[in-house]
Order: structure tokens, then C-alpha cells, then sequence
């Protein structure tokens, strides 16, 4: 059986590990390289690594940064920010990242996920959803690490996404977004509702109890969050046995048996 | 010990260069297949378009060196994702008309077909950690592998093989598919070993430095 993935995400921008509340007022958590470290050693199902200034300059990702933490990391790890061409992929995939978050090229350049789906398959592209609450039910999509209003509906940008090769969705509210008040859960089941892709949930995550709730009620296939675990005392291990306690499948850390001979 | 990972032009080796890395064995980037000879054990990795990678396979003269090493001389072939897909006769991926098939290496006689079509009606891709079952006796591949240890898998394609002794582990995902399968010396795992962790590794230290059949 397929296990609901508990996923830490890494915002990160410039010299070190940061979180906002609403993609704003951004405290410092601490250094990239260490934080990986301790993720791949505890076992993380998958690591979610964003540069949330990449898209403000021209120069495209920081492909040297991306692969000294890429090269203690044994689980699989998503890298996105500043990516605008499918150059950068092929570059971070070099890099050693092992699947591509696109979010605001995927407005701006409407190739190029189907590209990269092409070239690299789809279960390589993430598409990143950042979305306000617009009324009741009905959410739109933000570019720019949040600060652009596309205009666009989230299931009509769901929708594109998947049509065009995305292999995965990365869904994220704004609003919610720091505020550990738990995560948008009408927003997930909409999506999900409108995809037959994954749809990860993202934004609010402030106890376990956000968790199952993603999953059981709004049909998210996995969690991303981090105020939680870069503030609290809760861990994805801890996530995990919550989600276990409440009937929802997780991955267990391997046990070695020892050999038969 | 000469492992030797073939780089044919796909990209995303860097992680497995690193968890063989990890495993104090200093990988070969195989970048011409006239190289292969001096190799010891050959790891084919494979992301994205099956069909993509077999026309970079082709047009590398990869097809006949692999097949030289492999069936010729018996060496030891890991092929892993659309890596091990590609060991198969053929494929229905990657191609823009209905029906048509794209050839593979065929080292397991076998056809890959999309997950769908095989009857799963979950969630395609199929991405995330899953377990595989151990069928039949204990394989050099899993040794110290437990019966439903978790993978990582990202695919929506799976591996038929014709002769079902040639699957050695499944894993259920709305339809039971091929996890990992062999032919003698060639082996295949849908999963990433090189993305599974402590799990993973385990499964690449076996290949590297198991019997080589």
C-alpha cells in the first residue's frame, strides 16, 4: 500500500533556512546543509527545497548551492525557484535534484512544463500552486513567491497543470500559510476533487491533527509542512505515528535483518 | 570492483553516483560504450520517456555494447526505474500513436504498459513510498531486506515480464506490478535504491558486492 508521505519543506533564501507568515515577515531558521543532514538521517520521506528569492534575479537557480545539499540527501528531494527554462532542469537535475518545482514560470512561459514532462517525464515536475482565498470556495493563483495576482482560478490552474504533464501538485495557501491554524482543507479537496495527479497539501500545518485531517477529509496524498517542525517540538517522525494512530498508512524506518548466511 | 554507471545521456546521476559514493565504492561514469568491457557491474539508470531513452541508448551504440556484456559475457546489469523498464522487449510509452510500440533491450522478455492500462484506478503517477513482497526464495538483491520494507517509487509504468519467474518482488498500487525482477545476471527495480534511504542502499551494497549471479 501506497504510505501518505509527511514532507518538510526548506524555504530558502540567500545565505540560510527561513519562514514567513503569508509569504511575509520572514525569520531566520537556520543553515540549508545541516538541516538536510539531520532529514536524510532521520529517515524524512522526501524533502521539499524552494528558493524563494531565485525568481528575482535572471541568473536562474544556484546550481552549486543545490549540490552540496544534495549530496548528503538519500531521500528524494524537490528543488525549486528561479527554474524559467529547461535548461536549469536538466542542470538541477545534474545537480542532484530528483524532481522540479515550477511555479511561477509555469504562467510565464506555458511550455514549459509540457517540456519538461517531455524530456524528463512527468513524475519529474511539480507544479507549485500558491493561492489566496478569493470568496467562498473559490481560490486564485499567486506568482512570485505570493506577490503577483495571476488572476486565475485554482481549478481551472489545476487543471492546466495536470493537462500539460505535471506529475504532481504542490498546493499552497497563502492565508493559511505560518499561521499553524491548520491547513485550507475546502482548497485541497477542490483540488483534489479536480486532479487525478497527487496533490500535496501546504500552508497552516500546526499539530498532527492538521495532518490527518488533510488527508482523511480532503483527500490530500501528502503533507508538506514547517513552521511545525522548525518551531515546535512536533518531527515527521511524530507526524507519521499520528498519521499511523489514525489508520492512514506511513513508512516505517528500514530495519535490517540480518543475513541468512 | 569496477561499477560502472551508464551515462547515455539522461539526466539525475549524480544521485546515484553518490549512494554508490556512500557505499565506499568509487563509481565509473560510463560515458562511451566502447568503455563497458573494463567495467565489472553495470548500473542502468532511466528517467523520464521510455522512448527518449531508448533512442539515447540507440544513437550512443549502447544497445549492442549492453547487450555484448550482459547476455555475451554475464555481466551483472542493475537497471533501475525506466532503467529496468528498458530491459524489456518493448514499450507502449512515449509514443504519439495509439498502439504503436517503442523496442527495449530486451535482456527479460516483457512489455511495459501504463499503470492504467494494467488496471490500477488510483492516483497516476504512482509516487511516493510503497512496499514490495519478496516472492519465491530470498534473492542476493534484497539480502537483509524484511518482506514489505518500503521504496521509493515515481513511475506511471510498470514492467510485464512474459514469465512471471523472472519477477522477484511486487508491489501492490491498484494492480500488483513488477517491483523488482531478474533474468540471471540482469536485474531491475521499478523502485530508486539511491533514493530509499538506509533501505536503498542496502539493496545497492547487495548488488555491488554480491555474487555476481
Amino acid at each position: 500500500m501506497l504510505k501518505v508521505r509527511v514532507i518538510p519543506t526548506l524555504l530558502w533564501k540567500q545565505f540560510g533556512l527561513v519562514k514567513g507568515v503569508g509569504f511575509d515577515s520572514w525569520r531566520r531558521v537556520g543553515p540549508v546543509l545541516p538541516a538536510i543532514k539531520v532529514y536524510n538521517q532521520r529517515e524524512v520521506d522526501e524533502i521539499v527545497l524552494l528558493d524563494i528569492v531565485a525568481h528575482q534575479t535572471a541568473q536562474g537557480p544556484e546550481f552549486e548551492s543545490i549540490e552540496e545539499f544534495g549530496g548528503d540527501c538519500f531521500v528524494p528531494m524537490t528543488v525549486g525557484g528561479g527554474i524559467t527554462r529547461i535548461e536549469h532542469v536538466q542542470k538541477l537535475l545534474r545537480a542532484g535534484a530528483d524532481k522540479i518545482s515550477v511555479n511561477t514560470a509555469a504562467y510565464e512561459t506555458p511550455g514549459l512544463i509540457a517540456e519538461i514532462a517531455k524530456r524528463h517525464g512527468t513524475q519529474c515536475v511539480v507544479a507549485s500552486i500558491d493561492v489566496r482565498a478569493r470568496d467562498n470556495w473559490r481560490w486564485n493563483c499567486f506568482s512570485h513567491a505570493g506577490s503577483n495576482d495571476t488572476g486565475r482560478d485554482v481549478r481551472q490552474w489545476a487543471r492546466e497543470v495536470q493537462d500539460r504533464g505535471a506529475g504532481e501538485i504542490l498546493l499552497t495557501s497563502i492565508d493559511r500559510d505560518g499561521s499553524m491554524t491548520g491547513y485550507d482543507l475546502p482548497l485541497i479537496e477542490t483540488v483534489a476533487r479536480e486532479v487525478s495527479i497527487p496533490v500535496i497539501a501546504s500552508g497552516g500545518a500546526g499539530n498532527y491533527l492538521h495532518m490527518v485531517t488533510a488527508v482523511r477529509e480532503a483527500g490530500a496524498s501528502a503533507v508538506a509542512a514547517a513552521s511545525i517542525f522548525h518551531f515546535t517540538e512536533q518531527t515527521p517522525a511524530g507526524a507519521k505515528q499520528a498519521l499511523e494512530a489514525a489508520g492512514i498508512p506511513v513508512r516505517h524506518p528500514f530495519r535490517e535483518v540480518a543475513d541468512a548466511c | 570492483m569496477r561499477v560502472g554507471v551508464i551515462d547515455y545521456g539522461v539526466g539525475n546521476l549524480s544521485s546515484v553516483l553518490r549512494a554508490i559514493e556512500e557505499l565506499r565504492v568509487v563509481p565509473v561514469l560510463v560515458t562511451r560504450a566502447m568503455e563497458l568491457s573494463s567495467i565489472d557491474r553495470m548500473i542502468l539508470p532511466g528517467v523520464g520517456n521510455f522512448s527518449d531513452c531508448a533512442a539515447l541508448l540507440a544513437a550512443g551504440g549502447w544497445v549492442a555494447a549492453i547487450a555484448d556484456e550482459a547476455k555475451g559475457k554475464g555481466k551483472p546489469l542493475l537497471g533501475i526505474c525506466v532503467g529496468m523498464q528498458l530491459l524489456a522487449d518493448y514499450s507502449s510509452e512515449g509514443s504519439d500513436v495509439p498502439g504503436q510500440k517503442t523496442a527495449g533491450l530486451g535482456l527479460i522478455p516483457g512489455r511495459v504498459d501504463h499503470l492504467a492500462s494494467l488496471g490500477c484506478n488510483l492516483r497516476v503517477p504512482h509516487v511516493g513510498w510503497n512496499e514490495i513482497r519478496v516472492q519465491g526464495s530470498a534473492e542476493v538483491l534484497l539480502t537483509g531486506i524484511p518482506q514489505t520494507t518500503d521504496f521509493y517509487f515515481v513511475h506511471s509504468f510498470a514492467f510485464v515480464p512474459d514469465d512471471p519467474a523472472d519477477v522477484v518482488a511486487v508491489t501492490d498500487y491498484g494492480v500488483e506490478f513488477a517491483a523488482v525482477v531478474r533474468r540471471g545476471n540482469v536485474w531491475g527495480t521499478q523502485f530508486h535504491p539511491e533514493k530509499s534511504s538506509r533501505a536503498g542502499l542496502r539493496v545497492l551494497g547487495n548488488y555491488i558486492r554480491g555474487p555476481a549471479c
